[in-house]
């Protein structure tokens, strides 16, 4: 069975990229615009790996991720920060909050679905 | 015994003198005669008495007159010469004895004239020494000053309790900067030599400075503290305080601290343009990565799936489309917000533009040998440039014009328009191709033997300017316009303003309050001469306070140890909120016009209060003066609960024998001559005069301290006249 991915972005533009690129990867893909909705995909789609954008409305990227590491049920889920941000004391608080890889942008697609495989592969 | 009883008592003597040898022999020659022979001799005797009895006394009477004639040479006249030498030990070392009398008493006048004589040379000669070590010293002082006023850092020296004993003028300047109030003093940056220094800066933090150099000084390293501190206004600072260390002896235990120098810098500007910077930096950074990001996987997804479906290529083009616009725009709205923090950081000044001509005009004739005229310049207009590369880049431009075009005159243009100013330079000739300029514009500059890396459009983008040729084509000429950024040169008129009353040396410094005791209030038994006084004067719209007339101006001065401070002053118009009388205004020359939109009289108490703030109020005919501070009491709530001294009142108490106790009459017997009178801030300056010359006159009639002054204020006759 093909693995879920679930995409969170509130930029249209970068959505359609991701959405696209992992469909012909074979995955299996959903999308949520902000934090809030983010979370009820997360329970409801039960997704294997999240690409979580960090600049969100509502609720950021952060929050999302402590929201998802609270709940135990979601301690298989894979959680891969995507930020426009690139300091290294942000990094460090995505991992610290219980983020699994970190991606700054602008990034290259080959490494991001690469880095994807190579986490879904290794779960 | 005093003199005249030794006197009376050689009379005696010499009366029994002439009298007891006779009367004793012929008591004994008595007592050894026969009775017949004592008949006989009483006859004899008795028809003889008047005649011996004559002689007796007129002996007696000669003998009188020379004992006084001795008395007055030897007693009398010695007495004198003691007195005369007092004399001459105190109060008059001029004063010589006078020669008279006897010859050995005249030896001894000499001889004590003599003395007086070699004492005066000696004491002339002390007196010379201390004077010129006193000279020396206050040259020295002086010199210090003069260097500190200089300085382009705002300097302040303070004593252990915090107060000012110098300032420099650019500390003047940046804390009357920060004074952002609707009256000349507000805003809680006042200050002013023996004021406090904790006006201004935070207490604890100054206090932790002085401790953080103590400690420093105690392990023997350099004594040095820097904070930073924030002003009511919200003003960033930043100070470096070093301490002045007195009886620092070679080789004792750590010097003690007697004060401290802090240096201020108002880093509030820097701060904000640093943080705009980093914004700026900030938003084409981190702002262009979404973009970045979503350009790029588009783009990638384009390359790496060449035949996917063509909507789906269209949307994915129109993507990139989007976002390569949004970051071009994203782009221009930062360069438009920041464009000033943008700018190169060479530092620059400002400068009058008739002055950079002026250098300009001399460098070219020294240069060059080419005279040059000016025509419609604007005098006033101060320019923000780096004084040197502009005068070079003007010089270079001329030189290029001889080159290529051996003009024999140059005209110098200067105007102002808006934010920037056009300085340009003119000359009569043909037309140049604007190619040549563009050469010109971008080649290294050269004078003679002094050359630059520079180019003509490097010093002009330093500037933030433009520079371009242009044709006159009617006047047959042509001209190179500079176009500058305008500087609006509001320090520079203020110190003006100021520098016009403040003659003399500059009062920003009294190294004596350094033995300045701290007070907190008022001591009413304190010397006159250890206080220190706001001096002031208001002007009125009439006399009568209960019947509706306000104040229209307060002026004041500052008298800080015997000195008039004439850099310190508050100076004030008040919006009456009523119309003047016509017939007032010749009086003090205030018209509505200059009233209206002044501050309210609620808004100038609370800073005058602040001004005077630990002082004694003195003011002419000050009943007049407080009653009208006193019927504003209920209405805004402040309170001047100071001792107030009245000049009119204490020239009555100096001199009861004059009529007339009037300010100009006052000012007329004292020997003060003052320029203009009648306006708050002329008449405080006189009125302070008056007082310091008043001080020593009360002294001598026994006034030292303010109490004194204040209960033989009370007591004068003029004291019980009721406004």
């Amino acid at each position: 069975m093909a693995h879920k991915i679930l995409i969170v972005d509130d930029e249209p533009n970068i959505v359609v990229s991701l959405e696209f690129l992992m469909k012909k990867e074979g995955f299996d893909v959903a999308v949520a615009v902000d934090g809030e909705e983010a979370l009820a995909k997360v329970a409801t789609f039960r997704p294997d790996l999240v690409l979580l954008d960090v600049m969100m409305p509502k609720k950021s990227g952060f929050e999302v991720c402590e929201a998802v590491r609270a709940n135990p049920d979601n301690a298989r889920l894979l959680v891969v920060m995507l930020t426009a941000k690139g300091r290294d004391t942000e990094v460090a608080k995505g991992l610290a909050l219980g983020a699994d890889a970190y991606v700054t942008k602008p990034f290259s697609t080959k490494e991001l679905v690469a880095k994807v495989k190579a986490m879904l592969a290794g779960a | 015994m005093k003199a005249k009883v030794r006197f009376i008592l050689a009379a005696v003597v010499l009366g029994l003198l002439m009298t007891g040898p006779f009367v004793v022999t012929s008591i004994l020659v008595w007592l050894d005669m026969k009775e017949a022979e004592r008949t006989m001799l009483v006859e004899l005797l008795i028809s003889r008495l008047p005649i011996g009895t004559v002689m007796t006394i007129f002996g007696f009477i000669v003998g009188l007159a020379i004992l006084h004639k001795l008395f007055g040479h030897y007693v009398d006249g010695l007495l004198r010469m003691a007195e005369t030498l007092r004399l001459m030990l105190g109060a008059n070392r001029n004063f010589r004895v006078a020669l008279e009398g006897p010859p050995e008493v005249q030896q001894l006048a000499r001889a004590a004239n003599d003395l007086a004589q070699q004492r005066n040379e000696l004491l002339d000669d002390v007196d010379a020494q201390i004077a010129r070590a006193k000279a020396s010293l206050e040259e020295e002082k002086n010199r210090l000053a003069a260097l500190m006023s200089e300085l382009a850092q705002a300097v302040i020296v303070c004593n252990l309790d915090g107060r000012v004993l110098l300032y420099n003028n650019r500390a003047r300047l940046q804390f009357k900067a920060l004074a952002q109030g609707p009256t000349s003093v507000a805003g809680g940056a006042l200050i002013g030599l023996g004021r406090s220094i904790f006006s201004i800066l935070e207490k604890s933090q100054v206090t932790h400075a002085q401790e953080v150099i103590r400690q420093r000084l105690a392990t023997g390293k350099a004594g040095l503290a820097n904070f930073v501190t924030t002003t009511r206004g919200g003003q960033l600072l930043r100070v470096q305080m070093v301490p002045v260390l007195t009886g620092a002896v070679e080789g004792s235990s750590p010097p003690v601290m007697g004060g401290y120098v802090l240096t201020v810098e108002n880093i509030t500007r820097s701060i904000e343009q640093e943080a705009r910077r980093d914004q700026v930096l900030h938003s084409l950074t981190e702002g262009s990565r979404a973009a970045l990001g979503t350009l790029r996987a588009a783009v990638t997804n384009l390359i790496d799936y060449p035949d996917m479906e063509p909507e789906l290529r269209e949307r994915f083009v129109r993507i990139i489309d989007e976002e390569a616009a949004r970051m071009s725009d994203r782009l221009d709205r930062t360069m438009a917000d920041f464009s000033d923090s943008l700018k190169t950081r060479w530092p620059l000044e400002d400068v009058l533009g008739i002055d950079i001509v002026a250098a300009a005009q001399r460098r070219i004739e020294d240069l060059l040998q080419l005279p040059s005229k000016t025509e419609e310049m604007d005098d006033a207009l101060w320019i923000k440039a780096d004084s040197f590369s502009l005068v070079f880049a003007i010089a270079f431009l001329a030189t290029r014009l001889q080159e290529h075009y051996e003009i024999r005159e140059l005209r110098f243009r200067l105007s102002g328009h808006d934010r920037l100013a056009y300085l340009d330079i003119i000359w009569s000739g043909p037309a140049m191709s604007s190619e040549t300029f563009y050469t010109w514009e971008l080649e290294p500059m050269r004078l003679s033997a002094e050359t630059t890396p520079l180019s003509l459009r490097d010093v002009i983008d330093r500037h933030g300017g433009e520079v371009w040729y242009q044709r006159e084509k009617a006047a047959h000429r042509a001209f190179f316009r500079f176009v500058l950024p305008v500087a609006a040169p509001e320090s520079a008129a203020v110190a003006l303003d100021d520098e016009a009353r403040a003659r003399g040396r500059p009062e920003y410094y009294d190294f004596d309050l350094f033995k300045f005791q701290d007070m907190a209030g008022v001591d009413l038994d304190r010397r006159l001469t250890e206080l220190v006084y706001t001096v002031f004067d208001t002007e009125t719209t009439g006399l009568e306070p209960s019947n509706g007339d306000e104040i229209i101006q307060i002026g004041a001065v500052r008298i800080v140890n015997n000195r008039v401070l004439r850099q310190e002053i508050f100076n004030q118009l008040v919006d009456p909120q009523r119309m003047l009388r016509p017939e007032t205004i010749p009086i003090h020359g205030i018209t509505d016009d200059m009233v209206r939109g002044q501050p309210t009289i609620d808004i100038v108490l609370p800073a005058f209060r602040e001004f005077c703030e630990d002082t004694v109020l003195i003011a002419h005919n000050a009943a007049f003066d407080m009653r009208f501070l006193q019927l504003k009491e209920a209405s805004t709530g402040i309170r001047f609960g100071q001792p107030v001294l009245d000049t009119l009142l204490l020239s009555a108490v100096a001199h009861p024998n004059q009529e007339s106790h009037k300010l100009d009459v006052i000012l007329e017997r004292l020997g003060i001559t003052i320029e203009t009178r009648h306006n708050a801030i002329d008449d405080s300056l006189a009125t302070a005069e008056v007082f310091l010359k008043l001080v020593p006159v009360l002294a001598e009639k026994g006034i030292f301290t303010l109490r004194q002054a204040l209960e033989a204020s009370q007591q004068t006759y003029y004291a019980r006249i009721k406004y």
